[in-house]
């Protein structure tokens, strides 16, 4: 199972709030993040990276991307 | 052109602080005001007055960067498929901030890209209005943490985005229509300033190629001065705080280089020493710009990508600069203006009334 973050339409830093509590206090392993512009891309990317966590994949989706994130 | 964005790496965000760490005493040089080669707050004040929405004899000049910083990112945005044309995120709220922001910025004098510039000048009062605009936006993380959001945007007409470049265009095309007349406080329906600091700037063309460059970057980088300090607050994330400290880093040696660096707090280029409402001031500003999600270039490179909402905050900086001197509320080197004070603590009120009533769960 995973745990979807939508954070399309929300501007900084709350694209990177919202994936940080997701991979603090989710429980699901993967967690998938929407998000609508390229900044929110590099901004989550860059945050879960920092938390140790793996960037499985980055698509684009509708208007935006969708990331896969799995938890480290 | 998807593929990987350099200016996005580590070496790109210094990159791009270098940039423009270097650009802006070059632009000094070429004729803008002392420690001013930019100031994205004293430069949309300098266009409130050219348009005569205030009065202040001394601060009338279209800025040709202002215009670069929105038409080079729109630019860039739609050469790497980044335009978005989005609006509805609390406009009204972000016109109120952008507003208070530059009434902050004009106690203090100066925006976050000119409190750095005035660091690398030799500006010692620059330090006050550095701890207050940190101070300002830890006040804003507090928020944050606490559920404060300005809710979603969503996807609207291609030329919604289009406004606030297209506005910026005009400008361009009036300064065009009624140029500089040497001698005269008028041209057509634009004002400019005969001395003081309006009456500095770089020729045209320059500060416009200049602009237009800085504004592709930015874009293409994302660098933002209050996020550099709103990052590494909140989450301890310093990319965009090494392009911010890479921008002081090359303004100060390309200010000893150019012979602009000196040190010192009294007698400095457009700035007081009240220490007190220099730290206020920017306290306010920081507040202002950690709520609506960017410092004033940002707001203007955003624009650029079609966020309507950031246009918003940027026409409210320029509607705030006009309140600013016709209700003296702006300081001048003599000190602050004689309701400037009373602005801040209402401004202060304003943000922390914003801050906390719009926590509302995001849908």
């Amino acid at each position: 199972m995973a745990t979807t973050v939508d954070a399309r339409g929300l501007s900084c830093p709350q694209p990177v709030i919202m994936t940080l509590d997701e991979i603090k206090t989710g429980k699901d392993k993967d967690i998938i993040v929407l998000v609508d512009t390229g900044t929110s891309k590099e901004n989550v990317m860059r945050a879960a990276a920092s938390q140790g966590c793996q960037i499985n994949e980055v698509s684009p989706e509708g208007e935006g991307y969708r990331i896969t994130i799995t938890r480290g | 052109m998807q593929g990987k964005n350099i200016f996005a790496t580590r070496w790109g965000i210094i990159g791009v602080g270098a940039v423009i760490g270097i650009l802006a005493p070059v632009l000094q040089k070429l004729g803008n005001p002392g420690n001013m080669g930019i100031c994205v707050a004293c430069f949309e004040r300098d266009i409130a007055g050219a348009l005569g929405l205030h009065r202040a004899a001394v601060v009338q000049y279209i800025r040709p960067e202002i215009i670069g910083f929105v038409l080079g990112s729109m630019i860039a945005a739609y050469i790497f498929k980044e335009y978005r044309p989005r609006v509805g995120s609390a406009p009204i709220v972000r016109f109120v901030l952008g507003a208070f922001a530059m009434i902050g910025a004009l106690v203090f004098l100066g925006c976050p890209w000119r409190a750095v510039l005035r660091l690398a000048g030799g500006d010692g009062n620059a330090i006050l209005g550095l701890l207050g605009l940190t101070f300002g936006i830890w006040i804003g993380t507090l928020f944050l943490k606490n559920g404060y959001n300005l809710g979603r945007t969503h996807t609207t007409h291609t030329t919604v985005g289009w406004m606030l470049p297209l506005i910026m265009l005009g400008f361009l095309v009036l300064m065009l229509i009624f140029p500089q007349v040497e001698g005269q406080d008028k041209s057509g329906v634009l004002f400019y300033s005969l001395k003081g600091p309006g009456a500095m700037h770089a020729p045209l063309l320059l500060a416009l190629i200049v602009g237009l460059g800085i504004g592709f970057l930015a874009q293409r980088s994302r660098f933002c001065t209050m996020g550099a300090i709103r990052d590494t607050v909140l989450f301890g994330q310093m990319h965009l705080l090494i392009g911010f400290i890479s921008l002081i880093v090359f303004a100060f040696l390309t200010n000893l280089i150019l012979g602009q660096f000196k040190p010192g707090f009294a007698g400095q280029p457009v700035a007081h020493t009240m220490h007190t409402w220099n730290f206020a001031g920017m306290t306010l500003a920081g507040l202002a710009f950690a709520l609506a999600g960017g410092c004033p270039g940002r707001q203007m490179f955003l624009s650029g990508e079609g966020d309507g909402d950031a246009a918003l905050f940027v026409l409210g900086m320029i509607v705030g600069a006009g309140f600013a001197h016709n209700f003296g509320l702006a300081s001048s080197p003599k000190g602050v203006g004689p309701y400037g004070i009373a602005a801040v603590v209402i401004g202060l009120l304003v943000c922390v009334f914003i801050g906390f009533t719009m926590r509302k769960k995001i849908a």
